[in-house]
């Protein structure tokens, strides 16, 4: 406390300080017959001066900054487009440090050199037709090479994936992702957001998932912590129960919500084509740890369960928002394995990454997910311990703790 | 005096018609009509907000230079509830970021610059009694009060303000179960803006009817200074876009209230299966944007104008390529309205149509460096006097050139792809667009001080002051670029994530985030000397003479006292362009723009 009163003090005595300074300084100006307009060769020269100092230091400040930290933590790009992108990067940087040197030393040294000096009267000057073309023309001409170049590389890097591009889906949610690989038949199995349980966060569309689904629905949580259809109905329609009309509203709500919900399942279930459910079950479905093989054509589709959130993978040059109800797509082909990427940087504990980049609440700074780009042998060694969607929902044990129903902040109240 | 004996006009006879009849205070100080006071008072509001937003930042620049170390600083301001033990809450770290971003760009940078200077400069420098509608005006400024005061109220809400960012993407703002701010704190952001287009609507409908219809004689639109072209291109801007944003609110609100599903689609959230499909959020970004991408220049133009006006008087030479700088600032304002696409490369937006965005939004550098070598040209051969407003537009000038260049990496999708919404980003438009504006704004402040209050700013302290900032602004946000390019996302609570995966990384960015906050600590500080120095010099500064700068435009041949009217007598007839400084065979280097042509004299 009186840390804060001294620090009060202080303060008002500081600006009490500088106002008598002030009034020194106005005093003596009076004096003098100095008014504040007419600014002193004096102080005119300290400012050009001062101007081409600045000039030094920021550019000091710029190489220091540039030898220091220049390239660190980027790295070399570890995907085929990476390393064309970087190169386009490198040259942009030319063009564009070429000019910040330019324009910036022109500057800060005209207005050094052109300080107000007595008797020498300013050159009237007030337009040039030619010169202005050349700095339209010039500019226009830099820039049409910058666009070439750069649709060129957008063209590739965004252009569709061939065929036998390996298909993954990122799944992303608050606070994490999941990845789930397309399996034997290189053919993801088709979703829809309303068939989400605890045994199938992903939503994926079999005719067990749907049964499941519906049963969810109606019955809800075994441990009925999320009520079903049934037991709401049973709840609200028996007198003997007393509800504060708040609760009663609610409930009565989140009736109505699922009734109309069950009744998109079952239509989905009558339209539901079997034959697709093979797609679906042979998925792998991979929490934690992304992990990809090195010098293949990947193609990542991506989704969001509840906000937008953004695929950052700094190291393999690709980003791309998830967006609720978007399947977003891009493609990459990874180049350099996670243990040749450590050789390179030298640091032995270094991971490739996955982070979110689009704001997406209170803990979107946690939400990454490590990446592992394998060598041929480690991808298949890795591959064969990971079991089926099928295996793993038949096996699902009857009710563990979910993290599909698990709130996102502490203000969470209704469940499914 | 050399201003008056200029003016051989003669409407000095023409005196006192206009009846000194006495103003209440209320009718005189709050609600004013008079344009010259609803400018000063969008000023002190914008101060105040500026200052606000800056403190803001401090607070989140402490939690990430020192993460999870307990702070006196922030326990003072944000207490238990949001800084328990002196650690700052994660969700209020991204309210602190959203709201520290909504009033920058649009409370200070919108309205204080854009609000203060055209109120006082469009009617006095082209010869106009007052605003269009002086009512109107009024009503401006106070549904802008409101707003901020509104926005002040969201900070203080048990849940927090909006915490989606300044861009309030949905679902995220659209849910108050993926983040607590998107509760009442979203409301009242929404209310807020509302009340801000509104009046910003009024506002610059007011301000082109006066640049069309109330210049005086002989003040053609070549005539005009680049100040008011800016304004007037920027209120054309303002017109068009802000109702866009509007709309893009009004859907959020419904989508936020009323059920409907223009954003949401197939949404789980907070365990809660939504019902809402069909929605897309693409769809909001792109109405977002379609005002976010003009807001920018909303912001700058008027920034541009403000220096070119410093610059040209103070180089005591014309403005370089008068007509190109109109001819820019109206290719700037149109390409403005096809490049919002930029923002939207790796949102799931077909790449084709990002290929479009590219072109439109590279062609924008084109306009820019013309404005640029103009400037340069304009220094060149000049007798430069350096005022604190002339530093602060040669701040604005490197500033617009280094956050410049860096738009042009942007604007390449190809290379956007791996630095969107990193701190890349932060430090690009920090610079082009907040230092550049601010620093247009303190230059104008400077520069129209003795206008607005008659008494003149203290030039030592304005020194100082321009000193400090530029190299804590610079300090703060050029280091940022390299954050960026090692990958740092913005908006993130705590870059200590980094030490799980890439050490080298982390000690970069850990350092600089050190080095960043110390910057934006003593730039912050520096600020303290122009609040002193304007209350100051606003009851005690010494008196200023009627053409302090001896610049050419109209509103230096006003008298000092403010008069109701702005001219007492008739008003002025201006007979040639503003920019008639060291005009070869005159005897002064400045020609007022009332001076008629002299016998076989060129108009430039």
């Amino acid at each position: 406390m009186s840390s804060k009163l001294v620090t009060l003090l202080v303060i008002v005595l500081g600006v009490l300080a500088v106002a008598q300074l002030v009034r020194l300084y106005e005093l003596s100006s009076k004096l003098r017959n100095r008014r504040e307009e007419d600014i002193t060769n004096r102080d005119n020269k300290l400012n050009a001066n001062l101007l081409l100092v600045f000039m030094f230091a920021f550019y000091g400040l710029f190489l220091y900054l540039m030898a220091e930290y220049g390239w660190t933590g980027r790295g070399d790009a570890a995907t085929v487009h990476g390393v064309e992108t970087d190169w386009l990067l490198n040259l942009n940087f030319g063009i564009i440090f070429a000019i910040f040197f330019l324009t910036n030393t022109l500057l800060f040294v005209f207005a050094w050199k052109y300080v107000k000096k007595p008797g020498v009267k300013a050159y009237f000057y007030p337009h040039n037709n030619k010169l202005e073309l050349i700095w339209t023309v010039v500019p226009a001409s830099v820039l049409t090479v910058i666009i070439i170049l750069g649709l060129k590389t957008w063209n590739d890097v965004t252009g569709d994936s061939s065929k036998e591009s390996i298909k993954v889906e990122l799944f992303s949610k608050q606070f994490d992702w999941t990845a789930r690989y397309a399996g034997q038949d290189n053919i993801l199995g088709k979703f829809d957001y309303k068939l989400t349980t605890q045994e199938n966060e992903l939503a994926l569309v079999t005719s067990a998932t749907l049964d499941s689904a519906i049963k969810y629905m109606e019955f809800g949580k075994a441990d009925s912590t999320v009520m079903g259809i049934k037991l709401l109905e049973s709840k609200l329609n028996n007198p003997k129960n007393m509800f504060i009309p708040e609760d009663r509203e609610k409930m009565e709500v989140d009736l109505d919500r699922k009734t109309r919900l069950l009744r998109l399942l079952y239509q989905m279930k009558a339209r539901h084509n079997a034959k697709l459910d093979a797609n679906a079950y042979d998925d792998l479905i991979q929490k934690d740890t992304l992990h990809l093989v090195v010098n293949k054509e990947y193609e990542l589709s991506f989704r969001a369960k509840d906000v937008i959130h953004s695929a950052y993978f700094l190291h393999l040059r690709s980003q791309m928002n998830t967006v609720p109800g978007l399947t977003t797509k891009m493609k990459f082909i990874p180049t350099v394995t996670t243990k040749e990427m450590r050789e390179r940087r030298n640091d032995p504990k270094f991971n490739y990454v996955l982070m979110c980049n689009k704001i997406c609440g209170g803990a979107h700074y946690k939400m990454k997910m490590i990446v592992v780009i394998d060598s041929p042998a480690q991808y298949k060694a890795w591959l064969k311990s990971k079991t089926t969607f099928k295996d793993e929902f038949h096996k699902a044990p009857a009710a563990p703790a979910s993290t599909t129903d698990a709130p996102a902040d502490s203000t969470q109240m209704a469940k499914i | 005096m050399s201003a008056l004996t200029h003016d051989n006009h003669g409407h000095h006879s023409a005196h006192d018609h206009h009846d000194h009849h006495e103003e209440s205070f209320v009718s005189k100080y709050i609600f004013s009509q008079d344009h010259k006071m609803i400018g000063k008072q969008f000023l002190i509001t914008a101060i105040f907000m500026g200052l606000v937003a800056m403190l803001l930042s401090i607070l989140f620049r402490i939690q990430l230079a020192w993460p999870g170390e307990s702070s006196d600083f922030l326990s003072f301001f944000l207490g238990e509830t949001w800084a328990p033990g002196g650690i700052l809450k994660e969700n209020m770290y991204l309210g602190l970021v959203t709201i520290h971003g909504t009033i920058m760009v649009f409370f200070l940078l919108t309205g204080g610059l854009s609000g203060t200077f055209s109120n006082l400069l469009i009617p006095l420098q082209l010869g106009a009694r007052d605003m269009a509608s002086g009512f109107l005006n009024m009503i401006s400024y106070w549904l802008f009060a409101i707003s901020s005061v509104i926005m002040m109220i969201s900070l203080f809400v048990e849940t927090g303000p909006a915490m989606a960012g300044w861009t309030i993407y949905p679902p995220l703002s659209a849910l108050p179960q993926a983040v607590e701010g998107s509760g009442l704190g979203m409301t009242l952001w929404l209310v807020s803006m509302t009340l801000f287009i509104a009046g910003s609507l009024i506002g610059s409908l007011n301000y082109i009817v006066t640049v069309l219809n109330l210049r005086t004689k002989g003040m053609s639109m070549t005539r005009m200074p680049l100040t008011v072209w800016a304004f007037f291109v920027t209120a054309i801007l303002g017109v068009l876009s802000f109702p866009v944003l509007l709309s893009a609110a009004v859907l959020l609100m419904m989508d936020r209230l009323a059920g409907t599903s223009f954003y949401l689609s197939d949404i789980i959230v907070g365990g809660e299966m939504l019902e809402n499909h069909g929605g897309s959020p693409l769809l909001y970004e792109h109405l977002f944007w379609f005002l976010g991408h003009p807001e920018v220049y909303i912001v700058l133009l008027p920034a541009l104008g403000l220096s070119s006006e410093i610059i040209a008087t103070n180089a005591r030479k014309p403005i370089f390529g008068y007509r190109a700088m109109i001819g820019s600032i109206l290719a700037i304002g149109f390409l403005s309205f096809i490049v919002w696409g930029h923002h939207m490369f790796v949102t799931g937006m077909n790449p084709f149509l990002g290929s479009v965005f590219v072109f439109t939004t590279l062609l924008i550098a084109i306009p820019s460096a013309v404005k640029v070598f103009n400037y340069l040209t304009t220094l060149w051969k000049g007798s430069i006097i350096f005022t604190p407003a002339m530093l602060f537009a040669i701040g604005l000038v490197s500033t617009f050139i280094t956050g410049g260049v860096t738009g042009i990496i942007l604007a390449d999708s190809a290379l956007d792809i791996a630095i969107h919404d990193t701190y890349f980003v932060v430090a690009h438009f920090h610079i082009v667009m907040g230092m550049s504006a601010v620093f247009g704004m303190f230059a104008g402040v400077y520069h129209w001080f003795p206008k607005m209050y008659g008494r003149m700013l203290n030039t030592r302290l304005g020194f100082a002051h321009f000193w400090v900032t530029i190299v804590g602004a610079y300090g703060v946000f050029f280091p940022m670029h390299f954050v960026g390019i090692a990958g740092a996302p913005r908006r993130y609570y705590d870059y200590s994530v980094y030490g799980e995966f890439d050490t080298n990384s982390y000690e970069m960015i850990m350092d600089l985030n050190v080095i960043i906050t110390v910057f934006a600590i003593i730039a912050a500080i520096g600020q303290a000397i122009f609040i002193f120095n304007f209350f100051y010099s606003v009851y005690r500064g010494p008196k200023a003479v009627q053409n302090p700068w001896k610049s050419n435009t109209l509103e230096w041949t006003t008298p000092v006292e403010h008069v109701h009217g702005n001219w007492p007598g008739a008003l002025p007839e201006v007979h040639r362009w503003p920019y008639d400084y060291s005009k070869p065979g005159m005897d002064e280097d400045y020609v007022l723009q009332t001076v008629p042509l002299g016998e076989g004299e060129e108009e430039h």
